[in-house]
């Protein structure tokens, strides 16, 4: 939280302080700091940041000729760091970005594409990589980064408390689903815990559905569309029927203890709960286990998260930064990720390797691997998808008419993306006159 | 041009050249910055710019979020001003009185949440203020009241911000109050003394009227600083819960920073400036009217 490129400054300076960023930032465009050094860096984030000096131990004596200096970063400033540096011409060599940032790095001209190298690589294909990871780093038809984890979610459950109810497992329909979830309420009065300030559920419901969540290759919000509208009626469902409660994430105080208590059976979340399960839940293993999420009509999609490794076009270092980017990619540096980390590999290949492959909670990912997709490829994703939750949180609260939601959102979304519409109809102008 | 004037000119020039580079520049580039659509496209060329007018700020104008910052801004400094100057006075009063031991301690206990860290101390407090683990919820309970959610409710974050910023800060004026009551002279509540004033009256009509010049001063830094309410919201909340600690700096930082809408930004940046300059003109209207009346 301290390490934010914009530390707080006291109250005198402040205004002085955002009048001298605003006009350094529009200064730093023009002007660079030249790093003629012959170190390769390479940025990485959060938990990833503090095991890459060991994951790379072995590169290290693979090349011993490369200078490899690791740069962590916190998840929290990761974001502004990375326009900062593209502003300042201070990007590193290689960087982990978030798979959902790269639209907007791409659109910016910060990143190299990699076809060219892939193409180089026999080792690296396509046809090896989840099919919803590897499209989620095509932009506009061109990979602008190498998936190196993937993160998905899917439905953490309690089994004991279902099968009281009656039932072996999770039904793979929408109705099944909630029938069963009516059916413990008896026991649990709010069987789901859905927390109103996590977008990811309300996407993942939304990807489901067979109509884009943008329309017209991007340029207009299709909130209001059907698709959209049968996810969000599903949502808001869950909790007008008191299937899940209407709270933030941070009103609970300790979600793992409460889920052993069995405060609630279901909760949607990502591959890292599985190692907090574990180690959060001893001697109860056998009561709590993952599921594929369940879908309008069987087996549902869900997000296709994660994060990819890029290359940045001004690194001068590019045969390096791939020979790096190829080393994490292998089978076996990407189970060693794995044990440090518990990050899902993005390759069927590593999935082979035990314990991936018959470990029953870990399984479940690898099923809902296979059905995932990508969010809308536009850079300003990151910001509709906050509007979009908070928008959903509010007709939560208010009880309002759904239909009027997914409008008023289409009217907020459509502003944002004014400017894309504005690039886009330029770029189709110079096309045709040219 | 004189000779004196051109010697005087030649004395000023290094600092107005640092100012005008250092402030000047700045402050007409961000003017400049937000007649401009500059965002991420323009970031990446600036073939992408635009100029707009005065379209950013038509649009910040209708943005309900910004009517929403400035409420919630509003609700701070018209909450947070008077608790803070009251409570920097009330213990500059304390502190001068006859009565009290220990002055050099006390004053510097006080005045010590002002050299902390911000960030240091807002971690602790959100453990004090934690719903489940706080020791404000504690005694409370003590006292049979319900816990509160000090931070994740939007009922309660604003109010929490609040008292946090005027703990942090009634110090610094509490020097100044007291540095303002020990040019009263004394023979003045002698003369009030002799006039029959008990301690409430002589302070009523002794001590506030001499402070007046003092407490316009303060209050007018005070509103001015407090309009720039940012960094409590940034580290205790991040905006939530519900917007409801979402300040317009903060906004315009999230614009500017998080979403590279620089041009967004700097209308905000300008409206904010404007703002704090008419609040505190209708403030020194105000003292000037009551110094007349």
């Amino acid at each position: 939280m301290t390490a934010t490129p914009f530390p707080a400054p006291d109250a005198k300076r402040r205004r002085w302080l955002g009048a001298t960023a605003l006009a350094g930032a529009a200064v730093l465009t023009g002007c660079g700091v030249r790093a003629s050094d012959r170190r390769l860096r390479f940025w990485a984030m959060g938990r990833e940041g503090e095991v890459a000096p060991a994951l790379l131990a072995g590169f290290r004596a693979e090349h011993p000729e490369i200078d490899l200096h690791i740069e962590q970063l916190p998840w929290t400033a990761a974001h502004e760091k990375l326009l900062t540096a593209f502003a300042g011409d201070a990007t590193p060599d290689v960087a982990q970005m978030g798979n959902t940032w790269l639209p907007e790095m791409a659109a910016l001209g910060a990143l190299e594409p990699l076809d060219d190298w892939l193409e180089r690589t026999p080792a690296l294909q396509a046809g090896d990589h989840f099919d919803g990871i590897w499209q989620a780093n095509r932009i506009d038809h061109v990979m602008r980064g190498l998936p190196w984890y993937v993160d998905t979610r899917l439905l953490f459950y309690r089994r004991d408390l279902l099968a009281r109810a009656g039932f072996a497992q999770v039904p793979t329909n929408w109705a099944g689903w909630t029938a069963a979830m009516r059916a413990m309420q008896t026991e649990v009065p709010h069987p789901m815990l859905l927390p109103v300030n996590e977008y990811e559920p309300l996407l993942a419901f939304a990807l489901q559905q067979d109509e884009p969540l943008l329309r017209d290759g991007g340029r207009w919000g299709h909130f209001a569309g059907t698709g959209f509208q049968r996810a969000l009626r599903f949502y808001m469902d869950l909790f007008s029927q008191g299937l899940a409660p209407d709270i933030t994430n941070n009103q609970i105080a300790n979600l793992w203890q409460e889920f052993g208590r069995g405060s609630f059976a279901f909760y949607l979340s990502g591959p890292w709960n599985i190692g907090e399960f574990r180690s959060r839940l001893p001697g109860q293993q056998s009561r709590w286990t993952t599921a594929a999420l369940p879908g309008p009509a069987g087996p549902g999609a869900s997000i296709a998260g994660g994060a990819s490794l890029v290359m940045f076009r001004r690194s001068r270092r590019k045969p390096e930064a791939w020979a790096l980017i190829e080393y994490l990619s292998r089978p076996a540096v990407q189970l060693q990720f794995f044990q440090l980390t518990g990050n899902l590999p993005p390759r069927r290949a590593t999935w082979a390797f035990e314990p991936l492959r018959s470990d029953p909670q870990v399984r479940a990912f690898a099923e809902q691997l296979e059905r995932v997709r990508p969010a809308p490829a536009v850079p300003e994703w990151e910001r509709i998808a906050q509007e979009m939750q908070l928008f959903a949180a509010r007709a939560v609260h208010e009880h309002a008419d759904p239909l009027r939601v997914g409008q008023a959102l289409d009217a907020r979304v459509d502003d944002i993306l004014a400017k894309r519409r504005w690039m886009l109809d330029r770029a189709t102008r110079a096309g045709a006159s040219a | 041009m004189s000779r004196p004037g051109l010697a005087a000119w030649a004395f000023v020039l290094p600092a107005v050249s640092v100012i005008g580079l250092f402030f000047g520049v700045p402050v007409v580039a961000g003017l400049l910055l937000s007649l401009t659509d500059f965002d991420l496209y323009a970031l990446a060329d600036l073939h992408n710019l635009r100029f707009v007018g005065l379209a950013n700020y038509v649009h910040v104008l209708q943005m309900p979020l910004f009517w929403r910052a400035l409420g919630n801004t509003a609700y701070f400094v018209v909450l947070g001003v008077p608790l803070s100057i009251g409570l920097s006075l009330l213990s500059a009063v304390l502190l001068q009185s006859r009565l009290a031991r220990f002055k050099p301690l006390w004053r510097t206990a006080l005045f010590a949440p002002v050299v902390t860290t911000l960030v240091a101390v807002a971690v602790i407090w959100r453990y004090l203020f934690h719903v489940r683990y706080g020791w404000v919820n504690h005694l409370l309970g003590f006292a049979g009241l319900g816990p509160i959610d000090w931070l994740g409710d939007p009922h309660w974050s604003m109010p929490t911000i609040i008292l946090f910023a005027a703990w942090k800060n009634f110090g610094g004026n509490m020097i100044i109050f007291i540095a303002a009551l020990q040019a009263i002279p004394e023979d003045l509540y002698e003369a009030a003394r002799l006039d029959g004033a008990r301690a409430w009256a002589q302070f009523r009509h002794v001590t506030l009227p001499l402070l007046a010049p003092t407490t316009l001063m303060v209050s007018i830094l005070t509103v001015a600083g407090y309009f720039q309410l940012f960094a409590e919201p940034y580290v205790m909340t991040q905006g939530g819960p519900l917007q409801s600690t979402v300040s317009v700096l903060y906004m315009m930082y999230e614009e500017g920073f998080r979403w590279w809408n620089l041009g967004q930004a700097s209308a905000v940046a300008v409206l904010l400036f404007l703002i704090i300059i008419a609040v505190t003109r209708v403030l020194m209207a105000l003292a000037r009217k009551a110094g007349a009346a």
